[in-house]
């Protein structure tokens, strides 16, 4: 099959639908001519011109409520923010309007709203460039959330989120553009709610997100031939598909969350709760989460290091826990 | 010329203080990517050295300056140290914030530096805090807040002139429009000709000047500095202007060949040294005298950084587990 890098994947996931839809618009900072910061749009505004491709000055703030009132009024917007950071000062936008505005209305208004963004540390840009923002709109009813970690997933899910009539925060990572993946050809989609099993195992469950899919499949890879690692990407965080980590955990009796974003209120404890409540039972070991320190990222690189789950660190949790009686 | 001699020899130094810096960061960042040591995002300030020279050489070392991400050239205008600059870039235990924050963080609150910033707009808000500070001391201390012309269309742009202009508070707004965002060029992101003339709906004066003329910024920034000291209130100022090296330097560079030669015949440099030399305040010889004591700087700051330690890990993380 044809391998292509995720920043491709997901460019044609908005070619095709924009084709498809004459009402999706895009939106965004540095999407005209340059094609995006990281090149997401490449192309996108010579084929399909300044109405649709709208470049936009530095203001967040407009920038979702422009997609905001425009979904409200029957187009298909695709909102970029271009690092997860910078939504902050669009937060009234996001979480006040777009998140609420369908269901105050008693379902009135519909928001078929995409905001893409990426985040994740791992480039030297400091505490304001490199935070994991998941949490924070998975805590908030109204917003789905998407984090493909695969081209693949990047292709069929950005697809999904466009259809979707919901606001979705569909969030990328900075260290997975350039990665390459197989990607077939031809018109599918992933379903927003369906966690994968990346790699089957029998020992532990690994439930990662984003980048840390990749991670985790390396600390797999290496501890092969003492441990038989499972790993569960749920590539939608809202909607949640607990059902497959639950099945797993009964298969395992032991699971690991892993993530970049702090540990302290982060998603992992979002999984620890359902478990625990779910397959308590079945649990040999106390369900655990590995993520980052509680500390905004830091510029000098053996710091940033310091702060996310490396290889190492997950190899040796999963043979502390897997050890646990 | 209506300043002093020894500023005005000061201000030359310092404008090729910063193009040599940045000019030996851009060397060493360069050959870290090489080695596979990417250093993040750096944001040159080559080409724009009269705004931060001018505007800060109106201010007293107490005053403060809100900067941005392009903010190397503030720190250096407002007395930094290059050595510790240097090595916050290179994020070096030894470094203005210990490796910390970077190229776009540099604070020295003995200095009045109150950092860069990462959130385009940011500054301005926080510049209001300062400016409302010395109001409530009383301290008589004047905030000069940088920003570009992206940071002009936040909203925070318009919610802090309001309030500066509504509390008479002590600051300048320095608008540094060097014509572009990013790749955007703010033709197509400002609705009006200019920014300076936005002054007029929050009630200040507002100015647009050749910001590549280091004595016209440093008077008007002298003027609105004199009026802000008194209790008049804020003023805007933009500066024309343009940055030589592409947003930083790991964005292409799009902008028009011809349009970047343009500007550097405009190089604010040979521009000011040259009325300099013809009012006979500096000779030739003396010009070559600084350029190589600045040029022994640099490379005393560049040994320093290198020689310098990161920062440890085991102690970032007894640090981080205490809280
Ligand atoms: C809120 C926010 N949005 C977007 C960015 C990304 N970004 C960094 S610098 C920049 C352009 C800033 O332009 P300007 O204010 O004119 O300053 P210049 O870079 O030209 O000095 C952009 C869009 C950001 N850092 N923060
Ligand atoms: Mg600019």
């Amino acid at each position: 099959m044809r391998e292509i890098r995720y920043v491709d994947a997901l460019n044609k996931a908005i070619r095709e639908e924009m084709i498809r839809d004459g009402n999706i618009f895009l939106i965004g900072e540095d999407i005209g001519p340059l094609g995006g910061t990281f090149g997401v749009y490449k192309d996108l505004f010579r084929e399909f011109g300044e109405k649709r491709v709208r470049q936009t000055p530095i203001s967040e703030s407009a920038i979702i409520g422009t997609a905001v009132g425009a979904a409200m009024t029957g187009l298909r917007p695709i909102a970029e923010i271009m690092y997860i950071d910078f939504i902050t000062t669009a937060m009234d936008q996001v979480i006040n309007q777009a998140a609420k505005l369908s269901f105050m209305s008693g379902g009135n208004v519909q928001m078929p709203l995409v905001i893409r963004t990426q985040q994740g540390p791992g480039t030297r840009e400091a505490a304001q460039h490199s935070q994991n923002l998941e949490a924070w709109f998975v805590h908030t009813p109204g917003l789905k959330v998407v984090m493909p970690s695969s081209p693949y997933d990047a292709k069929g899910l950005l697809k999904s989120s466009i259809r979707d009539n919901s606001p979705v925060i569909f969030i990328e990572h900075r260290l997975l553009y350039f990665k390459k993946g197989s990607v077939p050809e031809g018109e599918w989609l992933v379903p927003l709610g369906e966690a994968e099993v990346k790699k089957e195992g029998n020992d532990i469950t690994v439930v990662a997100t984003s980048l840390m899919v990749h991670q985790a499949l390396e600390a797999a890879e290496i501890l092969s031939k003492e441990i038989s690692v499972e790993v569960i990407d749920p590539r939608t965080l809202v909607p949640l598909d607990i059902e497959k980590v639950i099945a797993s955990v009964k298969k395992t009796g032991r699971i690991l969350i892993l993530h970049e974003a702090p540990v302290r209120g982060g998603i992992g404890a979002e999984f620890v709760r359902q478990v625990t409540e779910k397959a308590f039972d079945y649990l040999d070991s106390p369900p655990r989460v590995l993520g980052g320190l509680n500390t905004p990222i830091p510029f000098s690189p053996p710091l940033e290091n310091a702060c996310v789950p490396q290889v190492e660190d997950i190899v040796g949790m999963v043979k502390e826990i897997v050890k646990e009686k | 010329m209506d300043i002093n001699r020894e500023r005005l020899i000061g201000m030359l130094k310092t404008m090729y203080k910063i193009r040599l810096f940045e000019e030996r960061a851009k060397k060493l960042y360069k050959a870290g990517m090489m080695a596979g040591n990417f250093l993040g995002a750096l944001h040159s300030y080559i080409g724009q050295e009269a705004i931060a020279v001018g505007a800060c050489s109106c201010l007293k070392k107490d005053d403060y300056v809100v900067s941005t991400h392009r903010g190397h050239g503030h720190a250096i205008a407002k007395g930094g140290d290059i050595k510790r600059i240097l090595a916050e870039l290179q994020g070096k235990e030894t470094g203005y914030s210990r490796g910390r924050g970077g190229s776009m963080h540099l604070f020295d609150l003995k200095i009045g530096l109150l950092g860069g910033n990462g959130i385009v707009g940011a500054g301005l808000p926080i510049a209001i805090g300062a400016a409302f500070s010395s109001q409530y001391k009383k301290t008589s201390q004047v905030t000069v807040c940088f920003f570009g012309d992206g940071a002009a269309t936040q909203g925070t742009f318009h919610e802090s002139l309001n309030i500066a202009s509504l509390w008479k508070l002590p600051v300048v707004f320095i608008c540094e429009n060097n014509l572009y965002a990013v790749t955007t060029p703010a033709s197509e992101t400002i609705a009006t000709p200019n920014v300076g003339e936005r002054a007029s709906a929050y009630g200040i004066p507002g100015k647009v000047i050749d910001g590549n003329d280091v004595l016209l910024v440093s008077a008007t920034v002298e003027e609105a500095v004199k009026r802000t000291r008194t209790g008049k209130g804020p003023t805007l100022i933009e500066c024309r202007t343009y940055r030589w090296d592409p947003h930083c330097f790991v964005i292409t560079e799009t902008r028009p060949k011809e349009e970047i030669e343009e500007w550097k015949a405009k190089d604010p440099i040979p521009r000011f040294e040259r009325k300099l030399v013809e009012e006979k305040i500096i000779n030739q010889e003396e010009i070559e005298r600084m350029k190589s004591e600045v040029i022994k700087e640099m490379d005393a700051a560049e040994k320093f950084a290198q020689e310098s330690p990161l920062p440890s890990v085991e102690t970032f993380k007894e640090e981080v587990c205490a809280k």
